[in-house]
């Protein structure tokens, strides 16, 4: 029997049995062909608890993120949300997605609909919510990222940071209890990434439960509760992110660090340390 | 020794080739054709004349009614095409694949003969609903759909994949995120072609010819066809072309400004 899915607006105390993981997944495996990307994950985020996921490029992490709102199926395991278990096959998927937002590395806003179409489209066709409805919660999540002046523009007029910004704001509309962050600040060009860091960070202090697959170690180290590392498909090591990044225990989590915050190692420095001292403003 | 020329030198010479055949063949196109008698057959002034206004308000308005009927048939059956071309019940795959191949494989007019002929066979008693606007609508559409069914397939492939992510993990059904999402943004990228198309359709509409028309339904080429027969003069056919450039030549301006658009938009 599918656990009842609870409806559209309910607040993720509402929606999660008390003492249960909000999000709990189980020896995880995802190959694509003879590609072994996953290779038993288990991992439990908790209600308002706030993950990184760090690790190498091809380490499995965006992957493992993917899984968690079925964009890749998983090859084995389980994947509960809230409660649901989105690995089974009679769930509707649909219905848990609304549940749980994604922002993309490509920001992905539609390009044909203005940012305020971009946030009242998904509430009408995928809630049902009326026209006048739908418009007020976007102009709240709009205000929420701090793009409410930029209601009437279309995705192609907004920096990359703003794009990312309305992503979130979107993804915010549909009242979701958890939000997957893929990469969020990758595409951007280095002076933009504060602004969305920013409001990642205010995401958190209002305690929603966030699972960010990220190579911003400074935000990790100020954000997230926890810091998971990934590398070749399985958890290397996880713990509080002033341990993992400080103090990591595994030589492998030691030398992603190494290259990672010392970029002279990959780049010469140019000026400024672009690394793990990129602070956003405010 | 043979002299070398420059770069610029030789570009010259080849341009001052070039000037020579083409005013070399426009004289003889001038001096050897036989004017008098072309303009006596195609240019009579008073013939052209008594065409109007019937061949505006009969036959120019048939054309654009004929091609708008299959147009609209042509887009509704195309995007049903595609759509099955891109599903992933495999059967449809096939039958979608079958029919593009076989009706951009014949010759409009064998389509048209099939449809006048073979379906009233096939089906007796069963009328194909609107007349003779249903059989071209018909005819026209089964063609166009064909191509429309590629280019628009083309659309939404083109379409970046993470549009379709970002509609699914909003909460959109597969059937939803197509139409509220794709679709809409893959038009926007097929008007051009589409629009292309509709000139060809419109070309196309003269083989209403092959059908049987009455009076009343006669589209510009079976009109000048039948004047020039008429009047044993082929002023009406020359008037005709004219009336197709009058809405083809237009379209055709749309199509490059519209593709120039696209182009600056990506």
């Amino acid at each position: 029997m599918p656990q009842q899915t609870p409806p559209a607006d309910a607040t993720p105390a509402d929606a999660t049995p008390a003492g249960r993981p909000e999000i709990e997944i189980r020896d995880l495996h995802k190959s694509f062909g003879d590609n072994h990307v996953l290779r038993g994950i288990d991992l439990d985020v908790a209600p308002g608890e706030v993950v990184c996921v760090i690790g190498p490029s091809g380490s499995g992490k965006s992957t493992l993120l993917r899984c968690v709102n079925l964009l890749e199926e998983p090859s084995r395991g389980t994947v509960h949300v809230g409660g649901t278990e989105l690995t089974d096959p009679d769930v509707d998927i649909d219905a848990v997605r609304r549940r749980i937002g994604m922002v993309f590395q490509q920001f992905n806003l539609f390009p044909h609909v203005d940012v305020t179409g971009n946030l009242t489209l998904p509430q009408r066709r995928v809630l049902g919510r009326d026209k006048a409805r739908a418009a007020e919660v976007a102009r709240e999540n709009l205000d929420r990222v701090g793009l409410a002046d930029k209601a009437g523009a279309f995705p192609a007029q907004l920096s990359g940071g703003q794009q990312q910004r309305v992503a979130i704001a979107r993804a915010l509309s549909m009242g979701p209890e958890v939000m997957l962050f893929d990469e969020p600040t990758s595409a951007l060009d280095p002076e933009l990434v504060g602004e969305v860091l920013s409001v990642m960070r205010l995401l958190a202090g209002e305690g929603m439960t966030m699972m960010v697959v990220t190579h911003e170690m400074s935000f990790a180290r100020e954000v997230a509760d926890r810091v998971v590392f990934m590398d070749g498909g399985v958890i290397v090591e996880q713990g509080p992110a002033a341990q993992v990044i400080t103090r990591p225990a595994h030589e492998r989590t030691r030398n992603f660090l190494d290259r990672i915050l010392d970029p002279a190692a990959v780049e010469p420095p140019v000026g400024e340390d672009p690394g793990p001292t990129r602070q956003p403003e405010g | 020794m043979t002299s070398r020329l420059t770069r610029r030198q030789r570009r010259r010479v080849w341009q001052a080739i070039q000037y020579a055949v083409f005013v070399a063949v426009l004289v003889l196109v001038v001096v050897l054709a036989d004017w008098d008698r072309l303009a006596n057959q195609f240019a009579q002034p008073d013939l052209a004349a008594r065409l109007f206004p019937d061949i505006i308000t009969i036959a120019l308005r048939n054309t654009v009614v004929y091609t708008f009927s299959g147009f609209l048939f042509g887009l509704v059956l195309g995007l049903v095409v595609a759509m099955m071309r891109l599903s992933s019940v495999t059967p449809y795959r096939w039958v979608a694949g079958v029919y593009i191949e076989l009706f951009r494989g014949l010759p409009a007019l064998l389509i048209f003969i099939f449809v006048g002929v073979a379906v009233p066979l096939a089906f007796p008693g069963a009328e194909i609903p609107g007349g003779i606007y249903g059989k071209v609508a018909l005819g026209l559409g089964l063609v166009a759909a064909a191509y429309m069914a590629e280019t628009i397939r083309a659309g939404i492939q083109a379409v970046p994949k993470g549009q379709m992510e970002a509609a699914r993990s909003l909460g959109f059904s597969h059937a939803r995120a197509m139409a509220s999402v794709i679709i809409p943004q893959a038009f926007r990228i097929v008007i051009p072609p589409l629009t292309n198309e509709l000139v060809l359709l419109f070309k196309d509409s003269s083989l209403v010819l092959f059908l049987g028309v009455t009076l009343e339904q006669r589209e510009l080429t079976k009109f000048g066809r039948d004047l020039a027969s008429e009047t044993a003069n082929s002023t009406p056919i020359l008037v005709a072309g004219l009336c197709y450039l009058l809405v083809t030549v237009p379209l055709s301006f749309v199509v490059r400004r519209l593709e120039a658009r696209a182009d600056k938009a990506t």
